[in-house]
């Protein structure tokens, strides 16, 4: 199969070694689960049990504003194990610009009973349609780590390529390879399903970085006899992203503005895809994720099937924590970030956590000047100038930075990984980025206030008109009668 | 027990910026060694002078704007700036002008526009140009190659302006041989006649041309260790070979021989160190071209039909005018936008 390139981008050292090589284990089940309402790209959820309430495994615990999260930008949110709610109050979360959230805390039993499930036995006698409604209802978000609901990449449009995403070409994680290497039949039926929910796409390819060879051998054995593509693609990140992937498959940009969709293609990552194949045949929807434990914090970096909601505190001891992390990282060396502390729950989306003793990461040698030495740009998968946004951004001229496309930015940190004077350059762009959206909305807002206020002058004017009309009519009335 | 928080990436490339303008030193040292092998010791004392100018003029500058001394002193781009401004002088201009172009350089140039990355012009090329329009008569002062002189007679020349031994008074006689040509040509020799001129060598002036194939050899290295990328060393040498060879078929008695632009004067040292400097040159790799071959076509024009002997100077600082602008014209086409 004919591959094209994405300019850019960089060779990584993986890591990937640390984790790689140890099969898939269960992590325990913790004493309290926390379950923060949004774990997801789109609408929050809303609470639907009370404190005091018993639970099972599987049940819905909080569910989208309105009545069905199929038709919107959301998922419902499950217990992952059978207990009791013992809490729904703000708690620390981890996400990147919020520190607390309202979560759902759920005392466990140590029964671990699961609530009645409804499986399809044959998904092909249903359609499409009734199949995504599953899905959403499963609570199935890209498990990649965008978080992106799942269902509403399977809206029935004009797709002719389905791309499972087994690159994982972010460095230290290997959730990915272990399920791929582990569970390839899962995966493959669960892309089967997938196609059939997109009204039967012609292709479908399943691409694995070429650094995974064993979980391509997988992958390729029990696709031999289907018409399911396995894809090596050549490492280099990030050709994990949804758009690279794209570009490298079928030679396709998608830009910013555009879905993939709109060029036939819908990407999902390859253990959501497990996902799919478990809510479908299992009637199971998502209460746990593989997520790589790694770094030199921890004796034994390890995959683990992790029960959503448990504290990353637990996940951390059971894989042997060691007294001197300085940093815990979720997600991976590019594009994760740092986390304060440790008692914060294992999300949807969190697919890696990196404990980060002395000499793991490396500390950058101290900031120099940009000597506009190109070497970002050179790298950007985007082509951008990051060193041109990095100047603007820095003088705070942020028309200038948009009209360098600086929302085309994906925080791949490729520039920054380069720079040989070691500048912060994602965290410019993040800035900048998060200014003009603040901006923005007060933009928004002041122009609301300002038409609400040009509509009430309005009115007055108009109540004044039509009084002086009724006091004319009535002149008049009174000097006919 | 709260971790500590820093931003993505967490990893990086073991690219360093003080690193890279160690590479730089590093590669002018050959071509620095056969200097002093052909021209003597004028060319040691006059790296030194250059140094300490630099690293004092930056220092006081630094200590005047109250920023920290150590990060911008121990970056090496100060040393860079003095090193190719003396490998550009010659070995016996007066130790006050090594001083004023290098203080010049560091504290006009560089220093007064913000520092390293802020400074739209090249600061070694600035500062010689600078001297060059100054002191015309003292930067056309080239040693005879029949005698070079010794240490002390370098120290007295630099420092007193004559030698210590009187026979070798006439060491202070040359011009270069872009000058010879020149002058010669306005009186109609012919190339031909011109090339029997001892100053000669192969291809262009007897050691020059050595000497500059020796920082050729450092500018390659610069290339294999990734320092410098081809763009913009090649657009320089291409487009004064094309240039050069346009006029040299045209009419070969009157326009030197493609080589002999190549070799002589300070072009190899400037396609490869000065016009490199990615502070004030193009960025893209297209842009790069653009900004190479303007600076060799002009070197060209310069050289033929200009006021000075070299043009080397003079095209990369109107280059670096252009820099900014080829580089908007020059923008790539970002992931999804159409061609
Ligand atoms: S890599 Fe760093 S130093 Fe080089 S141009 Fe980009 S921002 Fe400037
Ligand atoms: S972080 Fe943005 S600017 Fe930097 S390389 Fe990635 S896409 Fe380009």
């Amino acid at each position: 199969m004919r591959l094209w390139q994405f300019h850019g981008g960089v060779h990584l050292d993986g890591h990937k070694e640390l984790s790689s090589q140890v099969p898939i284990a269960q992590a325990n089940l913790p004493k309290f689960l926390i379950f923060p309402l949004l774990q997801h790209i789109g609408e929050p959820t809303e609470p639907i049990v009370h404190v005091g309430d018993k639970v099972l495994k599987g049940q819905i615990v909080a569910h989208c504003f309105g009545s069905d999260c199929s038709l919107m930008i959301s998922a419902p949110i499950h217990a992952s194990s059978s207990g009791t709610v013992v809490a729904i109050e703000l708690r620390p979360v981890p996400h990147p610009s919020q520190l607390t959230a309202i979560c759902i805390v759920i005392e466990t039993d140590g029964q671990d009973v699961w609530t009645e499930l409804n499986a399809i036995p044959d998904y092909t006698s249903l359609s499409p349609a009734a199949v995504r409604e599953h899905i959403a209802h499963a609570g199935i978000v890209g498990l990649g780590g965008a978080g992106f609901p799942s269902h509403v990449k399977l809206r029935p449009q004009d797709i002719d390529t389905l791309v499972i995403n087994g690159a994982e070409c972010e460095p230290y994680i290997t959730c990915d390879d272990r399920l791929m290497q582990e569970c390839p039949q899962d995966i493959l039926e669960g892309a089967q399903i997938l196609r059939h929910t997109l009204g039967g796409t012609k292709r479908c390819i399943i691409a694995v970085e070429d650094n995974k060879p064993s979980a391509f051998q997988a992958l390729s054995q029990v696709a031999q006899s289907t018409s399911v593509e396995v894809v090596k693609v050549p490492t280099l990140y990030p050709t994990g992203g949804e758009r690279q992937l794209i570009k490298v498959l079928t030679g396709k940009e998608v830009g910013r503005a555009q879905f993939p969709a709109s060029i036939g293609v819908v990407v999902h990552n390859v253990e959501t895809t497990r996902a799919v194949f478990r809510a479908v045949t299992q009637g199971r929807p998502l209460v746990s994720r593989v997520v790589t434990v790694t770094g030199n914090g921890v004796d034994c970096p390890q995959n683990l099937e992790v029960l959503l909601g448990t504290p990353m505190r637990e996940v951390l001891a059971q894989c042997g924590r060691k007294s001197d992390i300085e940093q815990l990282i979720m997600g991976g060396g590019m594009m994760g970030y740092a986390l304060p502390r440790d008692d914060l729950p294992m999300i949807k989306t969190t697919n890696c956590l990196i404990a980060s003793g002395p000499g793991e990461l490396r500390v950058p040698p101290p900031l120099l000047p940009c000597i506009r030495c190109n070497a970002c740009a050179q790298v950007c998968p985007i082509h951008l100038l990051p060193q041109q946004l990095y100047w603007h951004c820095k003088a705070k001229d942020f028309k200038r930075a948009q009209a360098y496309h600086l929302f085309d930015c994906i925080d791949c940190g490729c520039c920054a990984y380069v720079c040989p004077s070691h500048i912060p350059l994602v965290s410019y762009y993040r800035y900048a980025k998060a200014e003009i959206r603040a901006s923005e909305r007060e933009h928004k807002k002041a122009e609301q206030a300002q038409q609400r206020h040009e509509f009430r002058l309005f009115r007055v004017e108009r109540e004044k008109k039509e009084r002086a009309e009724r006091h004319k009519q009535r002149a008049k009335g009174v000097d006919s009668g | 027990m709260p971790f500590k928080t820093s931003p993505s990436p967490f990893l990086y490339a073991p690219t360093d910026t003080s690193a890279i303008m160690r590479q730089v030193l590093y590669a002018l040292v050959p071509g620095l060694v056969i200097y002093v092998y052909f021209f003597g010791w004028g060319v040691v004392i006059n790296v030194l002078i250059a140094s300490l100018t630099a690293l004092s003029s930056e220092a006081l500058v630094l200590w005047l704007r109250n920023r920290p001394l150590r990060p911008s002193l121990s970056d090496g781009s100060a040393l860079v700036t003095a090193w190719l401004l003396a490998a550009a002088l010659s070995p016996f201009v007066p130790w006050w002008m090594t001083m004023l172009g290098t203080a010049f350089a560091i504290i006009v140039v560089k220093q007064l526009y913000g520092g390293l990355g802020y400074n739209p012009f090249n600061p070694a090329i600035a500062g010689y140009a600078m001297l060059l329009i100054s002191f015309p008569a003292d930067m056309g002062k080239w040693p005879a190659l029949t005698s070079q002189p010794g240490m002390l007679d370098s120290l007295s020349i630099i420092f007193n302006g004559h030698p210590l031994t009187v026979p070798t008074l006439d060491a202070l006689s040359g011009a270069t041989l872009l000058d010879t040509v020149k002058n010669s040509l306005k009186q109609s020799y012919t190339i031909q006649e011109i090339q029997q001129h001892p100053l000669f060598g192969y291809m262009g002036a007897k050691s020059v041309e050595v000497i500059n194939g020796v920082f050729l050899l450092g500018g390659l290295w610069l290339l294999y260790k990734r320092v410098i990328s081809w763009h913009i060393p090649v657009a320089v040498m291409g487009s004064l070979f094309l240039i050069s060879t346009f006029f040299f078929v045209w009419d070969s008695g009157i326009y030197p021989s493609p080589l002999y632009h190549l070799v002589s004067g300070g072009v190899i040292l400037g396609a490869f160190f000065i016009a490199t400097d990615p502070v004030t040159a193009a960025t893209s790799n297209q842009g790069r071209l653009i900004y190479g071959a303007g600076i060799g076509i002009l070197v060209y024009i310069i050289r033929t039909w200009g006021g000075y002997p070299d043009g080397i100077a003079f095209a990369v600082l109107l280059m670096n005018i252009t820099a900014p602008m080829i580089d908007y014209y020059t923008q790539p086409r970002v992931f999804g936008y159409p061609k």
